[in-house]
């Protein structure tokens, strides 16, 4: 098994491909033990921690989790609940207890309709994947004016930087609020320039947020942004 | 499958018409990532063919009726363009795209982990925009190809080929006018690691020995075109890190 990234160069697997013998090694997320072998089920990079072997993807969806800060947009309204679009496989429930605001039964419409966009948290996740959203915390709420970009899931590490530097960076340099939601939908809230600005840094993310060169190419469109004196 | 005719597909120095050998195949080319609003995509060419597979999902399914409690639904839609042959093609489906999308449908569910995304709906659409016979095989690679792409888990890639039989023997990929006039087609969906069958379709006859040689001449193609494939792959994402 010399294909973790101890000191070796990282390797990109296709599904099925052979990553070594499954002996004495556990399989991880996005690998499987066929006939003594550990198998890749996804494109990705072999990784290996403590007998462990893995494979990050590269592009993946959105699986939910408790405590997920989201963005999400309604997809249904029913009488006393919302299904919205969380981006991934299932779509969450927002049921009108969990809403900010007191809403009786047959009026949620009046509150949010089909295509509203909320900042929302995951509650719950149960075995059968239903995924029940809440609005009741600190800064959940519906967001009114802004826009919504979206990145791949794997990539939200790359916007956010280490100790959320790269985000913080973008907000300071386009005069925005922005917000990275872990279903990998971006709220953008600013002036016109900082908004597209912002857009042109979500769409770097997207084409090359796994590349080698996105913190120089972040760099160079930082020279750019509406915030920056040397523009 | 036109059967014995006079048209010649063989030459006297027992190559085929376009000069290729018994066991050569057209020349294949692929490349993954090519529509950005897809969650993955892929563009196949095989000799004249051109095929474009999108995937999107994995997505809630609607309708609801269409869910499955403890699996994913793959819902494929092969189409062949209008100006994809020189006779215009009526747009809509008909009876040879929706057989199409069943069979690869089926062969694609026996690769893909579906039991991850219960409920869900894994959109797959596959757009032929030029044919020349052996579309149903460059179709089902674009899917694959595409639906690892879109970081959708699967146990293998699996690869669409063809084998048939022109003038009583057995020649591998055989293109528009093999395919009218010849006595046999054998398009498979193979599993290249695994080496399994995901899907297998016969259009005329063939005696045991002639299946066998087809077969043979299959996985050596399917073997060419995974190496292809995963190129592709890697060529798209070339320059990461992660």
């Amino acid at each position: 098994m010399s294909n973790g990234q101890n000191g070796a160069e990282l390797r990109l697997v296709t599904p099925g491909m052979a990553i070594g013998p499954s002996a004495g090694m556990r399989v991880g997320s996005g690998a499987l033990a066929q006939n003594d072998t550990i198998i890749a089920t996804r494109l990705g990079w072999v990784k290996q921690l403590n007998n462990t072997v893995s494979v990050d993807p590269i592009n993946s969806a959105y699986m939910p989790r408790s405590g997920d800060l989201i963005v999400a947009t309604v997809a249904e309204v029913r009488n006393n609940l919302w299904f919205m679009n969380i981006n991934g496989p299932f779509q969450g429930l927002l049921p009108m207890s969990l809403a900010p605001w007191k809403v009786e039964f047959g009026a949620a419409r009046q509150h949010m309709g089909i295509g509203d966009v909320v900042l929302a948290r995951v509650q719950e996740v149960d075995e059968c994947h239903n995924v029940v959203l809440t609005m009741k915390g600190v800064g959940l709420r519906r967001l009114n004016q802004g826009s919504v970009h979206s990145i791949p899931v794997t990539h939200i590490e790359r916007l956010r930087g280490e100790g959320n530097a790269t985000i913080q960076r973008l907000r300071d340099a386009c005069d925005c609020r922005i917000i990275v939601g872990e279903n990998g939908k971006v709220w953008v809230d600013g002036d016109a320039d900082g908004i597209a600005w912002a857009r042109q840094a979500i769409d770097l993310v997207h084409t090359s947020g796994h590349k080698k060169t996105f913190e120089a190419d972040m760099s160079a469109l930082e020279k750019n942004a509406p915030n920056n004196g040397d523009a | 499958m036109g059967g014995y005719g006079d048209v010649q597909l063989l030459r006297d120095d027992g190559l085929r018409l376009d000069g290729r050998k018994l066991d050569e195949m057209r020349p294949v080319s692929i490349e993954a990532g090519i529509l950005p609003a897809a969650d993955g995509s892929a563009m196949v060419t095989h000799g004249l063919n051109v095929a474009v597979a999108a995937v999107y999902g994995p997505m809630e399914a609607h309708p609801r009726k269409i869910q499955r409690q403890d699996r994913a639904v793959i819902d494929v839609r092969y189409n062949m363009a209008p100006f994809s042959t020189s006779d215009r093609i009526r747009p809509g489906f008909n009876r040879r795209s929706r057989e199409i999308s069943k069979v690869t449908a089926e062969a694609l569910e026996s690769v893909v982990l579906v039991e991850r995304y219960p409920r869900s709906k894994i959109r797959v659409e596959i757009e032929i925009l030029a044919a020349e016979a052996g579309t149903r095989c460059a179709g089902l690679t674009a899917a694959a190809v595409a639906l690892a792409d879109a970081g959708i888990p699967m146990r293998d890639l699996i690869v669409g080929v063809a084998s048939g039989k022109v003038e009583g023997i057995v020649v591998l990929d055989l293109d528009k006018a093999e395919d009218n006039y010849g006595q046999a087609d054998l398009p498979v969906g193979i599993l290249p690691n695994t080496g399994e069958i995901a899907f297998l379709q016969m259009d005329g006859d063939l005696s045991p020995d002639e299946y066998n040689l087809a077969m043979e001449y299959n996985f050596k193609a399917a073997a060419e075109i995974h190496e292809i494939m995963v190129d592709a792959l890697k060529r798209r994402y070339e320059g990461g890190e992660n």
